[in-house]
């Protein structure tokens, strides 16, 4: 099956299709929309103060500062969509690489991974997390992305592994195996794709997750810091507003709910016909 | 005659519960460059673990046991490994599985997975390799156009995939075929054409076969020699025609008379009762007696291998005792 395959698939069932369209959506409004909208920093009524509910120039109201809401969510998207994408990238990168030398290579190389893993898995993300990320004042963002990156590849080399191994059994492998292929092509031509299918639905389906870490990350105060907007450094500044201002909160809190059903839409349309039938 | 393939005192150890197991137990036999060969024994036999023990493919956690040897024309199979090894495996011993479909990567083209094992063993270009498994696919009976190339294995029926799993086999110019119960998934008119492409093959390619199954009915008429097995053990080995003729042994006696015939007077089935024990509770000395008709006291003890006929040998001590079997 081709990467071409794959995408028809996904449009062809319809929440795939749903999922799809608000993900293009919410990445082209992240990147061209705040040339159209208000600086998202700038505080025009200071004087006057903020908290103004949404009117016809700022259509989904300002927040304490005055700043403009609408632009401070949409610039926001860029950092929350560039975290969860980087972040699972590294983190399948990782898992898959750890995976497939544990699952294929076997013996004592596969117990000191999966050993290291059950360790790591053994503590709390959001704790790792913040044992890496707590000790700095400012953290830059490609870091955030690294640590959440870093952090979220333990369950991904599982599943791989266990894929890995499932599939080595199988003839298609022994038989490249008696017929003198090499290890390299093996797992480059007889496992990696193979495992891809799985792969892919973690994958979609993690991107939900580290939208809602990142944010609760924000919300903590440890992600990305003031005053560029985050969508869970958001929910964070107004919480204090929820009842006399909720359009403050409640603006990020749906963008966050928007992008995770998105991905999570997309990651289920791929689970149910991920690859072609094994046997 | 001379010999391509030595195998002496063959030997695959598993862990059981209170001590290694052998499931294949000190086989030995030669194949003479260009013969079909047939290893028939029933499920549990040890025949496709024989087969893989020839190309070191033992699944873990079981291993060919010391002091086995498999000689391919002087070079010792087992004590390779690494790069010496894989260049062995298809490009002097090739192998074809009994599921066509799961032997065969679902995601990559019938004509990919021809071309790359060429590729594997011999120093062609993409298009060369690629020009190369086109033929290959025309000389197996299936299209050898590119969309023929292009052809995932789903797509395929059983006989189909069949074929293409010989073009793979083949794909690198080896010397030995190793067919393991090759048309057991198929059906029977699809066997027949499989089998019959096989000996084609063979004859084109001077290939010498090992054709591991279950199945006497495709042995007769398409090989030289039959080696039967059971519980591990070569038991009789013979030309084809002698064996069919005056099976010598009582389990294959057995196992002819278990075959619905054609010819001559009608008589009843005569199964073999019982089943092959598994290789942890092998009865001392001939391992067939407890399911023997023509057992005798002798049979406790380990059987000796007679001269039945010229070329045909047995291990069995009805040989021994002048009794004709």
């Amino acid at each position: 099956m081709t990467t071409d395959g794959w995408l028809r698939q996904l449009w062809l069932r319809p929440a795939g299709r749903v999922g799809v369209i608000l993900l293009v959506v919410m990445s082209l409004t992240a990147a061209i929309g705040p040339a159209f909208l208000p600086d998202p920093l700038a505080q025009p009524d200071l004087a006057q103060g903020g908290l103004r509910p949404p009117d016809q120039i700022h259509l989904l109201g300002t927040d304490y500062h005055s700043r403009d809401v609408m632009a401070r969510v949409v610039t926001g998207a860029r950092v929350s969509l560039a975290v969860a994408f980087g972040a699972v990238l590294l983190s399948i990168t990782l898992g898959g690489m750890v995976g497939l030398a544990a699952g294929y290579l076997g013996s004592w190389i596969d117990a000191a991974l999966m050993r290291l893993v059950d360790a790591a898995l053994a503590i709390p993300r959001l704790f790792l997390l913040l044992i890496m990320v707590a000790s700095m004042e400012r953290i830059p963002l490609w870091l955030l992305i690294v640590a959440i990156g870093a952090t979220g590849w333990f369950g991904t080399s599982r599943l791989v592994r266990a894929e890995v191994r499932r599939l080595r059994a199988m003839d298609f492998v022994r038989s490249a195996e008696a017929l003198g292929a090499t290890r390299r092509r093996i797992l480059a031509r007889h496992l990696l794709p193979n495992v891809l299918g799985p792969l892919t639905v973690a994958t979609t389906l993690a991107v939900g997750d580290v939208i809602l870490l990142e944010a609760g990350l924000s919300f903590l105060g440890l992600g990305v810091q003031p005053p560029t907007p985050s969508w869970g450094g958001m929910i964070m500044e107004n919480k204090s507003f929820l009842v006399t201002a909720p359009w403050t909160s409640l603006a990020p809190g749906l963008a966050i709910v928007i992008a995770v059903v998105a991905v999570n839409l997309i990651g289920e349309s791929l689970h149910q016909d991920p690859a072609p039938p094994l046997s | 005659m001379t010999m391509l393939l030595a195998v002496r005192d063959l030997r695959v150890s598993f862990p059981g519960a209170t001590g290694p197991v052998y499931p294949v137990d000190r086989v030995s036999f030669e194949l003479a460059r260009g013969e079909t060969v047939a290893l028939v024994g029933e499920s549990g036999s040890g025949k496709s673990l024989t087969g893989m023990a020839l190309l070191n493919l033992v699944p873990a956690p079981g291993e060919v046991a010391p002091g086995s040897s498999v000689s391919l024309e002087g070079t010792e199979i087992l004590k390779l490994r690494g790069e010496p090894l894989r260049r062995i495996r298809g490009a002097r011993i090739g192998m074809v599985f009994q599921d066509p479909l799961a032997s065969l990567n679902p995601v990559i083209s019938v004509g990919d997975q021809i071309r790359e094992t060429i590729q594997a063993h011999l120093p062609l270009g993409r298009r060369e390799a690629r020009t190369r498994a086109e033929a290959l696919l025309a000389e197996v009976g299936l299209a050898g156009t590119p969309e023929g190339y292009q052809r995932y294995p789903h797509q395929l029926s059983g006989g189909m995939r069949q074929r293409v799993m010989l073009a793979i086999a083949l794909a690198a110019e080896p010397d030995l075929l190793i067919a393991d119960e090759p048309t057991s998934a198929l059906d029977v008119t699809v066997q027949a054409q499989i089998l019959t492409l096989l000996e084609g093959l063979r004859r084109a390619r001077g290939l010498t076969v090992l054709l591991i199954t279950h199945d006497l009915g495709i042995v007769a008429g398409r090989t030289d020699r039959v080696l039967v097995m059971y519980a591990g053990r070569i038991v009789e080995a013979a030309p084809t025609a002698e064996l069919f003729a005056h099976p010598a042994h009582p389990y294959t006696a057995g196992l002819l008379g278990s075959l619905p015939r054609l010819r001559g007077p009608r008589q009843p089935l005569r199964p073999i009762p019982g089943q092959v024990p598994s290789p942890g509770d092998w009865p001392a000395g001939c391992r067939f007696h407890p399911r023997c008709a023509k057992s005798f006291a002798p049979c406790r003890e380990e059987p000796p291998i007679v001269e039945v006929a010229g070329g045909h040998h047995m291990r069995c001590w009805l040989g021994k005792s002048g009794d004709s079997a």
